[in-house]
């Protein structure tokens, strides 16, 4: 069943057909890969998703509830997280306190009024935090500064800030783009750990096609915002259209 | 829009393993009144110097030279704590949020004018007025607030200063009724509060009949120190904020404000409602102003709209720089700075000056005067101005950094000998 369904969306900028068209269902528990060149629309597609931008026309339905024209607070709230291309941490804080902010979210709901409260005290909430961050191996950064960490690092520290909300579907926009080889394979084993104990949804654009033919399940090529097809790893590898839009220019 | 429902099987706990590993966990060491060691010991500093003032702000016996920079007399005191607990309240926005109001004086004067009609019309008693001094400014805060948020940046800061700069000027005019115009309002004789009236003369302020200006005097050798009940209840008043201040600091709402200085984007996609949170430390910080308001009507028992003229916001912007936005201790050294600058500094003349270098020759002795005066008298404007250019520039954490940075070559020397 299609906890996401994506229906007959359209966005333009200007002159530019962003998204043409586009239909798209993620079915639950499965890892759905979008892959496509560069400006193939692919960030634009998740900027709907999550509230970002209002398509001119279609529909996005999450978990049988309409997502256009709610907030980005309120679509979190219904479950959906998404790391986004370039890191959105909060840089001036430590990781711990990036780690607790998801964390308050989730039990608090998006605003509360807990000024007397001690942090320190929330022994709850720091052990979910420090249980997360050790799954990312970065519990020995915790008292770090967000911002004074290399580019994988602010990458794996938010996709944990999104893993530790439990989303029901986690949105991943190329999240092993600058990171080492090493911690790329880490990343594609966390995410199959997580997927495998905890049953999670997924969405992931990425370039790199050892990430997505280790985790995917269904992909779909998008070229200049419509989806070219829609099909297996094994389909797609073959595919004589994919290879002459995409794939040619592609590390397979 | 809180669904939790729907959480699938709990956080996998592989993390035993690393568990036994000695880590760095914060100490969750129990404290005082729910403060850590540490914070609990600022406090601690804290109330000791409030408590000693009197004593620590006299340190030159009055026959001396120098006993024009003893600052330990009641109306100055009062003023430092007062301006403490505005800066401190502006700090809780400013200096975790980033959102930089121009215009929170306005509400330090509301502050006021709700005061001063609890005492016209309820009673002389402080309390009350006090207390509506606080509600009314955090209602008005709420409406400024409301509307200012829907920009930030320079447009969030010049919101606010339309804002207080239209206050001000209707306090001086069309609300003449209500705030008595340019001439302000006083407490006189012709007032009938309900609870017992002004005896003769203008009414003072009291506390259950003890009247803000009582002081007893201490002689000791050639000192004489003062101990005024408007000074101790504004002190009092002054630990309560700085105790919230700390508490706000260390809760989830203060890191969710300094995530509003970091990221909205991210909070918004981590399904939270910045707006509400920087709405809720503004109102916060319009309460702590309307405190000051309250209690400054309650040392002095009268008001004018020069209170609320964008100059008096300005001060509270520069206090805070001053002394270190974003940290506890800043706003309240930042205030006290400002504020012996202006009442002693401010005092030193032309002939004090000749008096400090009669040593020199008569000569030296002009061209020294010469040098020091744009700086000192009339002129302390232009030292505050350079000093705070200079921290601006070379200390951006304030009087603060400056001090914590001392502190930490003192360490390094002591680690090295
Ligand atoms: N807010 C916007 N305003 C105008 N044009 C935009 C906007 N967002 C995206 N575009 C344009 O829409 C097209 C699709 O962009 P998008 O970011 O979705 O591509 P992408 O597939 O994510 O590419 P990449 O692989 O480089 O991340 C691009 O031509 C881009 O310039
Ligand atoms: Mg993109």
């Amino acid at each position: 069943m299609a906890i996401l369904s994506v229906k007959g969306v359209n966005k333009r900028f200007g002159g530019l057909q962003a998204l043409g068209d586009v239909n798209l269902d993620v079915a639950e528990n499965t890892c759905h890969a979008i892959i496509g060149p560069n400006g193939a629309g692919k960030s634009t597609l998740l900027n709907v998703l999550v509230g970002k931008l209002i398509p001119d026309s279609g529909s996005v339905v999450f978990d049988g509830q309409s997502v256009l024209g709610r907030k980005p607070h309120e679509i979190n709230q219904m479950g959906i997280s998404r790391v986004f291309q370039t890191p959105e941490i909060f840089a001036d804080l430590t990781v711990m306190e990036n780690m607790l902010i998801p964390c308050f979210a989730k039990r608090d709901g998006a605003f509360r009024l807990h000024a007397f409260e001690a942090v320190r005290r929330e022994s709850d909430m720091i052990e979910r935090a420090e249980a997360m961050l050790d799954e990312v191996n970065m519990l020995d950064k915790r008292e770090m500064t967000a911002s004074s960490m290399s580019r994988g690092d602010k990458r794996r520290l938010e996709m944990a800030m999104c893993l530790v909300q439990e989303p029901r579907l986690l949105l991943l926009d190329e999240p092993t783009a600058g990171m080492a080889r090493a911690d790329t394979e880490n990343t594609i084993e966390l995410l199959k750990t997580i997927r495998r104990d905890r049953g999670l949804t997924m969405a992931i654009i990425e370039h790199d096609m050892n990430v997505v033919f280790s985790l995917a399940e269904r992909i779909t090529v998008l070229a200049q915002g419509t989806p070219l097809v829609e099909d297996t790893p094994e389909n797609i590898k073959g595919h004589p259209k994919v290879r002459e839009a995409y794939l040619g220019e592609a590390q397979v | 829009m809180t669904d939790q429902s729907h959480s699938t099987a709990p956080l996998s706990v592989q993390q035993a393993a690393t568990r036994n590993a000695p880590l760095a966990r914060p100490r969750a060491g129990r404290g005082v009144l729910g403060l850590t060691r540490r914070d609990a010991t600022l406090m601690l500093v804290v109330t000791v110097l409030v408590v000693f003032a009197p004593f620590i702000l006299n340190p030159f016996p009055e026959t001396s030279a120098l006993a024009q920079f003893n600052a330990g007399y009641p109306d100055l005191m009062q003023r430092f704590v007062i301006f403490g607990i505005f800066a401190i309240g502006f700090n809780i926005l400013f200096g975790l949020t980033g959102y930089l109001s121009f215009g929170h004086a306005a509400f330090l004067g509301v502050g006021s004018y709700a005061a001063i009609w609890s005492m016209k019309l309820i009673t002389l008693n402080v309390i009350p007025g006090i207390l509506f001094a606080i509600i009314v400014a955090g209602l008005f805060s709420l409406v400024v607030g409301f509307i200012s948020l829907r920009r930030s940046g320079i447009y969030f800061s010049i919101l606010t200063l339309a804002f207080a700069q239209m206050s001000y000027a209707l306090a001086y005019s069309v609300l003449t009724p209500i705030t008595g115009g340019e001439t302000g309002l006083q407490i006189k004789n012709t007032d009938t509060p309900l609870f017992g009236g002004p005896e003769s003369g203008i009414g003072r302020a009291n506390l259950f009949g003890a009247e803000m200006g009582n002081s007893t005097e201490l002689e000791l050798g050639n000192w004489l120190f003062t101990f005024n009940l408007g000074y101790y209840i504004a002190g009092a008043a002054l630990l309560l904020a700085f105790y919230l201040s700390i508490r706000i600091f260390r809760s989830p709402f203060g890191i969710m404000l300094r995530a509003v200085k970091s990221n909205q984007q991210r909070m918004n996609y981590t399904g939270l409602m910045p707006k509400r949170y920087t709405l809720s430390a503004f109102v916060i910080s319009g309460m702590f102003a309307g405190l000051a308001g309250g209690l400054m009507v309650a040392m002095d028992t009268q008001v004018g709209p020069e209170r609320m003229f964008w100059t008096a916001s300005g001060e509270v912007v520069i206090m805070t720089i001053l002394g270190g936005a974003g940290t506890l201790l800043g706003p309240v050294l930042g205030a006290g700075f400002i504020k012996y600058m202006e009442n002693i500094i401010s005092k030193i003349n032309k002939d004090i000056l000749h008096q400090w270098f009669a040593f020199l020759p008569d000569g030296m002795e002009d061209v020294m005067v010469a040098v020091v005066y744009p700086f000192i008298g009339k002129g302390w404007h232009l030292t505050l101005g350079i000093m705070f250019m200079l921290v601006v520039i070379f200390l951006p954490g304030g009087l603060v950094e400056g001090g914590q940075r001392i502190a930490a070559k003192f360490r390094r020397n002591k680690t090295q000998d």
